[in-house]
């Protein structure tokens, strides 16, 4: 089985990499790349840890290939801050003690982010419902909604 | 704690504990810095891979692993061959007899074999290759089925002296707890109820999976990295599997994704140690979801009989529980501490229960926040609900009628000290969510729930650097923000700034012994034992100042993060900050430092009461969870926010237990449920927000008069939600999870 060369974007860096053709986009992150902040929580698409962005687009990286990264921008958690800035979420989640263990905060962080270019006034049910593929077993997702529609508050306010 | 225990604890004024500081860890896990059990690589490393049973119950009549070990790329080949069973110590032979099946393979998903190689890819085709006769066997996976006569044994001679003559094999041991005569009170009551219930196995679930990294060198010693609730206890096992002495293992935690109980135990290091010393290279190893649910613990699935005497004024004259707990294919399952809790929240003259572990076709029970209790308190609370209700009296004064308090002898034998059950219930009773009004299909429930807490080897050593700042080793896993805790309770007793502190968790070459995070007991005992290690500094502090003065040390006092002179004759100097003290050590003596080592046994029971409000869609069976808050003792709150988390993550996880969450086993005692799809953990928009009330009733054994928290939580929500289901959908749930098909059953069959 010989590899495939891909060239893409990850966080704007342009990037080439060379993966098995039935090498998933996660396996290529973590395992290529280095980028270990997306984590690998079930590898079927059900719990969202992996979550990363391709072209402003959600979805689990466990359930893309290696291979579709050709030509596109990937967005991941190592993205999220302007240098040393954190993006208003990642300051919010720590001021509102919304990680526990911290397994799921990337790929909730990522998809929040989503929710809010998207929709920069949700409310609590659509913040819910816009997560709802993000699992967390520390929180019960109170402190993460909270964050998130405190976030949103902000940032409106901001704008 | 007995009452005339010393007590640890002095009134104070807190300028650090109970603020909501920001956890040291924080940027590293919004930015995905943060480095967990998967994370991390060695060069040269090699890949390992388990081929696990198909079948529920087989014999191994023979592994053939040539062609796998003939396969280029692969490195090394293991099977229970390469181990030595542990003869005296069957606690540790049974750990890894779960990490490398024998003779028998005991359950769908037990590890038979493990490969390493070069890539993931060709550990995968190596693992195709290795061939195992299996002759299957009859198996058995229901706790009650396990036990009747011709059921399949699963092991011989391992029941010990507590099983009666003549009883099934598979039960392991018997325990009885109590006080009183039973059946006289139980002939007091206007009214007995008289129940069984059922409850599923449940996973912990964290979402991170099983890993580690193994190195082994050809000179005997050994280096590990993996995510675990204890890498003391992962040395310790390790060493024991392996002969080797504890000092030649050196075992780092990385940051752990989640435990729960689940990460109180090893299965894949002792594997990947021995694929290190026979490959010779570092080794990986990083389980699949479908692995996590097929071959780590869960919990005991259950079945219980309670009955429980009331008179109509609601007083409990008599209460028996009997519980049959099964722990998969080994001794332990947690049914001791089910029947110790069963009635701990209540004084009661004659109280009995009696505990059966079982063992049965199902992977090796781990920990479960608060192992046993949350499935007899279901029992329980159903059953005094349902008393309750039936005399007309409100469910909180009923409780509030037996409740356990200061003085109370439990039913476990233990005389409690100041407990905080009875502010629970009335802080419940008095809140607006008690009285707030409901729909159609809506029903409230409450129950109690009790957690022991626990102390146990604990080390903590705390270096005061030379520019002043203050480093605090310890030894566990922060799983919630503990880290944070302790820098607090470093700072407090300090009097310096939070951020002037660094607090870490060393690896096993670091410290002595320390008892793996469980048992709710890391911000008691690790609290306590930094606290200690903060005394013991600045005791060296003001000596330090009372040698550069020039006076007697006795006459030198800490207090505001500086040494005073306060003496009759200490004469007038101003006072040494921890920094000006710090700067000239190296003059006075050297550096300075405080440790404490200890094995604290004043933890103190922690009790809370929950409330929820739910509605059931009569035509579906579907529940709804519309409210739900938590009132818990805490002693002291030493970060409020990680204490709210650990109430909102303990309720949210026994509303998933309660109405989703189980082990569905096929006819053929395979597992049909091992992803998170299908084994369906509670997701955002399946749950409002969880409102929290913290009471602070001081733990008498610690300084702060803190308690543990993160496992009592656990234990009133089955029982809650189901008396709120029954109440909304008027017929008594007695099998959780009342999942959609189970509650509309019920439901038609009214």
């Amino acid at each position: 089985m010989s590899k495939v060369h891909v060239t893409t974007s990850i966080n704007g860096d342009p990037t080439e990499f060379l993966c098995e053709p039935d090498s998933t986009l996660l396996d290529v992150l973590r395992d290529e790349l280095g980028l270990t902040g997306s984590k690998e929580g079930c590898g079927t698409g059900d719990c969202g840890a992996c979550t990363v962005t391709i072209n402003g687009r959600v979805v689990c990286s466990c359930l893309v290939l290696g291979a579709e990264a050709e030509g596109a921008e990937i967005g991941t958690i190592e993205g999220m801050a302007e240098g040393d800035k954190l993006h208003p979420l990642q300051q919010k989640f720590i001021e509102h003690a919304a990680l526990q263990c911290g397994i799921c905060t990337p790929g909730i962080l990522v998809a929040a982010k989503s929710l809010l270019e998207h929709n920069p006034d949700p409310t609590e049910e659509e913040a819910r419902y816009w997560l709802a593929g993000n699992l967390c077993r520390c929180t019960g997702y109170d402190k993460i909604i909270r964050a998130v529609l405190a976030t949103a508050a902000d940032m409106r306010e901001a704008s | 704690m007995a009452l005339d225990s010393k007590s640890e604890y002095d009134v104070r004024t807190f300028k650090v504990v109970g603020t909501r500081v920001q956890r040291p860890d924080g940027v590293d896990k919004v930015t995905g810095k943060a480095r967990f059990g998967a994370d991390i690589t060695a060069p040269g490393m090699l890949t390992g891979l388990i081929l696990r049973s198909p079948h529920a119950h087989a014999r191994i009549r023979s592994i053939d692993t040539s062609a796998a070990e003939a396969l280029p790329g692969v490195h090394a080949v293991v099977t229970s061959a390469d181990f030595t069973p542990i003869d005296d110590d069957d606690f540790t032979d049974d750990i890894l007899a779960n990490c490398m099946a024998r003779d028998k393979a005991l359950y769908d998903g037990h590890a038979v074999a493990a490969v390493a190689a070069s890539s993931g890819h060709i550990a995968k085709a190596a693992l195709k290759l290795i061939k195992v006769d299996y002759e299957v066997l009859p198996h058995v996976t229901d706790v009650d089925k396990a036990i009747e006569p011709g059921a399949p044994v699963l092991h011989e001679g391992r029941s010990d002296e507590t099983v009666p003559e003549g009883a099934s094999p598979n039960i392991i041991s018997r325990c009885e707890f109590g006080h009183g005569d039973v059946e006289a009170g139980l002939a007091k009551a206007d009214r007995v109820v008289e129940r069984s219930f059922k409850t599923e196995a449940t996973h912990q679930g964290y979402i991170e999976p099983h890993a580690c990294l193994a190195q082994m060198s050809t000179d005997g010693t050994a280096d590990l990295w993996c995510c675990t609730q204890g890498h003391y206890m992962v040395r310790n096992t390790c060493a024991a599997i392996f002969r080797m002495e504890q000092g030649q293992l050196r075992v780092t935690a990385s940051e752990i994704g989640g435990g729960f109980g689940g990460k109180t135990t090893v299965f894949l290091e002792p594997v990947a140690l021995m694929l290190a010393r026979k490959s010779g290279r570092p080794v990986k190893m990083v389980m699949s979801r479908s692995e996590v649910l097929r071959a780590t613990g869960p919990t005991s699935s259950s079945s219980v009989d309670v009955r429980i005497g009331m008179t109509k004024d609601g007083k409990i004259t008599g209460a028996f529980a009997e519980l049959r707990y099964q722990g998969g294919a080994y001794p332990g399952s947690p049914v001791e501490m089910g029947a110790m809790s069963a009635f701990a929240a209540y004084d009661l003259e004659h109280v009995k229960t009696v505990g059966w572990d079982i063992v049965c076709n199902r992977p090796k029970q781990a920990a479960y926040r608060a192992p046993g209790a949350p499935m007899a308190a279901f029992a329980v609370e159903s059953a005094i609900d349902e008393l309750a209700k039936g005399f007309g009296l409100d469910p909180i004064e009923v409780r509030l009628k037996n409740a356990a308090r200061e003085g109370t002898k439990s039913s476990y034998g233990v005389t409690y000290p100041a407990i905080g059950l009875e502010a629970t219930l009335r802080t419940a009773r008095d809140h607006p969510h008690w009285k707030a009004p409901l729909g159609p299909n809506q029903g409230r429930g409450v129950a109690c729930g009790f957690w022991f807490n626990f102390g146990g080897d604990t080390c903590v050593s705390l270096n005061i650097t030379p520019d002043g700042t203050v480093t605090v080793s310890e030894g566990n896993p922060d799983i919630g923000g503990s880290r944070a805790s302790m820098s607090m309770m470093a700072a407090e007793e300090l009097g310096i700034p939070y951020e002037k502190v660094r607090t870490i968790v060393a690896d096993t070459g670091s410290l002595g012994q320390n008892e793996v995070t469980d048992g709710s007991r890391v911000t008691f005992a690790v609290g306590l034992a930094t606290i200690k290690a903060a005394r013991a500094a600045k005791a060296e502090m003001c000596k330090r100042a009372a040698m550069t003065w020039g006076i007697d040390p006795e006459a030198v006092e800490w207090r505001d993060g500086a040494a005073h002179a306060t003496g009759h004759n200490a004469g007038e100097h101003p006072p040494m900050t921890l920094a000006e003290i710090a700067a000239i050590a190296s003059n006075t003596g050297g550096p300075i430092a405080g440790h404490c080592e200890a094995n604290p046994e004043g933890a103190g029971v922690s009790f809370a009461t929950h409330m929820v409000d739910t509605e059931v869609d009569p035509d579906t069976g579907a529940t709804k969870i519309l409210r739900y808050t938590v009132f818990q003792d805490a002693g002291k709150a030493v970060h409020p926010d990680y204490v709210e988390g650990q109430f909102q993550g303990g309720a949210t996880q026994g509303i998933g237990w309660a109405l989703n969450e189980e082990y569905i086993y096929g006819e053929d005692g395979t597992l049909q449920n091992p992803g998170f799809l299908d084994y369906r953990v509670p997701v955002a928009s399946d749950l409002p927000m969880i409102d929290t009330v913290i009471l602070e009733i001081p733990n008498p054994g610690h300084p702060y008069g803190v308690r543990g928290v993160g496992e009592t939580s656990i234990v009133p929500p089955l029982a809650a939600v189901a008396n709120a289901v029954s109440e909304a959908a008027d017929v008594r749930m007695t099998q959780i999870p009342m999942s959609p098909p189970r509650l509309l059953s019920a439901i038609l069959a009214k």
